[in-house]
């Protein structure tokens, strides 16, 4: 597919020749010789837009199409009226904001933005602050061997799949796990923090603890590592003790990248982890473990309502574009650099 | 955390932007820093053997009783902890051709598959969008840039995989997640950092712009291409929720699949084909052995890789954290 498009594009300013020349300065200082003419340029550059134009075409069918295929938030659609889903598209009837009507009017969907607004704020809570403990604590051993191995143990948990950490918690602390095996052979009446959906966000939330927990630590430990030792010599020699150190200089040698991951995952709100919770939604039901990304699951693809699933879908993206726009000019308004700036 | 890169390839020269100053790996406590509290050590000791055991512990337990006969699961209740022998009959078993033999193979093929399209396919334009001033730089940067903010969502995706009519392909496991923009940003960053004069050399020479790709960018760049591919690879293997949505026939299951529906769904798949089904056998439900077996099976592939990549991703990390 990168062909055709691409080859064209390429060639008809080339033939035009003397295309006016750029005036746009380019960025690359001293590299690039700003005067050339487009038609130069493209001579020059071609197999640069060669070598781009697979992937972008990737992204064009599999992240761009979809992206304007949101429309049929917009239409009553039913794949039925065509052979393909285009042409299902040209013949389905537009209905306006109907979808989204019916969407807002259903609680199902609010049992579902709520449940995902708690876990999220759940998770800020019980979950953000421990990669960066865990940073802390192992940039406090003096011993690099075991420094290391910690390490490389708590690490690994992230490249495990959600199947395998579900998985690993079901054996270990499910019904027929390890923990109520021993339970019950010490008399204890076991239970199942599996099925249980009262608990079931502290369990969604140690899972992952357990998966992200070392993954989450590591850009905290470059940003400990990057904090000038002098100034914890130049504090202790001021009489400033361990804890006042930590708050006076570790803390806000940590500051710009606790805002930036905060800001990202503000503007991820309305995300919790999908596989995560379509894996243990039978176990533990829909009340618990329904989030706005497994309600599309079930409201659109399971019962082929598209129309509301594509608006459900449109609403969370809409959703967290406003929320990390936001997120990102509150950070700048604070003195942050948050996640991009205007270059 | 001062990683090398020699492990997967040269040290490159240019391209590695200054080491930090190496952490004391030798063990020495700075001269002003108070002697550490004997309670504040034990604390730490604690905390850290928790958090290992709470790795480890899992990993050994699923082990051990994947070895373990069904005599030793009966008397342990379930999981057992402690090795008394070795009884291989449970991989035996998943590897006698039925349908874990063959998700292990799709899944091996869409890794393999997947990891070189995507990586031949995310090199390619690192280096496309790596010299500022090209022609359309800026706006096709902007193309790739803008898929952090704004997503397609489930129902548009899925309608444009089925209707390019890949439902049911391996090609739908590969095609739609082929492009990760943050690794694409990690290598051109990476690329960005090769001075250059040695490009403008290699060019003077005659060198096309796929030549200097190949035998410049390359050769200097093994190592963060080498991460960046087991990162694809990690994520073809793991890959769950894409084959729930585009594949439903049972032969192609990739492998996170039949783990999912052997274990958490208690369902019990046929092990071994056709022959459990014969007059006269009784299909079996998984024994614990078996399923404990497939988890390994999973687990093994993140294992080997991990190595070469745990010494890396710091780098890779901190440089897509900073991207330009």
């Amino acid at each position: 597919m990168s062909g055709p498009g691409t080859a064209s594009a390429v060639d008809a300013p080339a033939a035009a020749g003397q295309a006016p020349p750029q005036t746009r300065k380019p960025r690359g200082a001293g590299r690039r010789r700003p005067r050339a003419s487009l038609g130069a340029r493209l001579r020059r550059d071609w197999p640069l837009l060669a070598m781009t134009a697979p992937a972008a075409a990737l992204l064009l069918v599999f992240h761009y199409l979809p992206t304007l295929g949101n429309v049929i938030a917009f239409q009553d659609y039913n794949p039925f009226v065509g052979d393909d889903p285009v042409e299902a598209f040209l013949y389905s009837e537009w209905i306006g904001f109907g979808n989204f009507e019916a969407l807002f009017a259903d609680p199902l969907f609010w049992d579902a933005v709520r449940n995902t607004l708690t876990i999220t704020a759940f998770q800020l809570v019980f979950f953000f602050p421990l990669p960066i403990m865990l940073a802390i604590l192992l940039n406090s051993l003096v011993s690099g061997r075991v420094r290391g191995f910690v390490q490389s143990v708590v690490y690994l948990p992230h490249f495990f799949s959600w199947v395998l950490v579900v998985t690993f918690f079901v054996q270990m602390l499910g019904g027929a796990g390890l923990l109520a095996q021993e339970m019950r052979e010490a008399g204890l009446q076991p239970w199942n923090i599996m099925t249980n959906p009262d608990t079931f966000i502290v369990l969604v939330t140690a899972e992952s603890v357990w998966k992200d927990i070392g993954w989450g630590a590591i850009v905290f430990l470059a940003a400990l590592a990057a904090i000038d030792s002098n100034l914890y010599e130049a504090a202790a020699a001021d009489g400033a003790g361990r804890w006042r150190r930590l708050w006076h200089i570790t803390l806000p040698g940590l500051r710009p990248v606790i805002v930036l991951l905060l800001i990202m995952r503000l503007g991820d709100a309305l995300s919790v982890g999908f596989e995560q919770f379509i894996l243990q939604r039978e176990a533990v039901g829909r009340d618990a473990a329904e989030v706005l990304d497994t309600f599309v699951y079930y409201q659109a693809i399971a019962t082929q309502q598209w129309g509301l699933g594509a608006a459900a879908g449109l609403f969370k993206a809409m959703v967290g574009l406003i929320l990390i726009l936001a997120a990102n000019k509150l950070a700048h308004r604070l003195g942050e650099q948050g996640v991009y700036s205007k270059s | 955390m001062t990683a090398q890169l020699s492990g997967i390839g040269p040290v490159p020269a240019g391209p590695v932007p200054a080491g930090k100053p190496t952490r004391r790996r030798g063990g020495q406590r700075p001269p002003w820093e108070e002697p550490p509290s004997p309670v504040g050590l034990f604390g730490k000791g604690v905390v850290l053997v928790l958090l290992v055991a709470a790795v480890l512990v899992p990993l050994w337990a699923v082990l051990v009783t994947s070895l373990a006969s069904r005599e030793t699961i009966d008397a342990a209740g379930g999981m057992v902890m402690v090795p008394r022998e070795f009884d291989p009959s449970a991989y035996i078993t998943i590897f006698n051709g039925g349908q874990i033999t063959r998700a292990v193979w799709i899944s091996t093929l869409v890794t393999v598959l997947g990891t070189t399209v995507s990586l031949v396919l995310t090199v390619l334009a690192a280096y496309g969008l790596s010299r500022p001033g090209s022609v359309g730089h800026r706006g096709l940067l902007f193309f790739f840039l803008l898929t952090f903010l704004i997503f397609p969502g489930l129902v548009p995706s899925y309608l444009v995989v089925t209707g390019l009519g890949l439902k049911d392909s391996i090609w739908s496991l590969i095609l739609p997640s082929a492009i990760s923009v943050f690794n694409l940003v990690v290598i051109r960053a990476f690329f960005m950092g090769v001075p250059g004069e040695l490009l403008d050399s290699a060019r003077i020479d005659g060198a096309g712009e796929f030549r200097i790709l190949t035998q410049i960018m390359l050769p200097l760049s093994k190592a963060v291409i080498a991460v960046v591919g087991l990162f694809y690879a990690v994520g073809y293997w793991n890959a769950y929720f894409n084959s729930v949505l585009y594949i439903d026939d049972n032969d192609k299951f990739p492998i996170q699949r039949v783990l999912q529906s052997y274990i958490l769904a208690g369902q019990s798949p046929n092990v071994s084909g056709s022959a459990v089904s014969l007059p006269g056998i009784t299909a079996y439900p998984p024994t614990l052995a078996v399923k404990m077996a497939v988890v390994v099976v999973t687990v093994v592939p993140a294992i080997i890789v991990y190595p070469f990549v745990q010494r890396h991703f710091t780098k890779g990390v901190i440089t897509g954290a900073v991207k330009g």
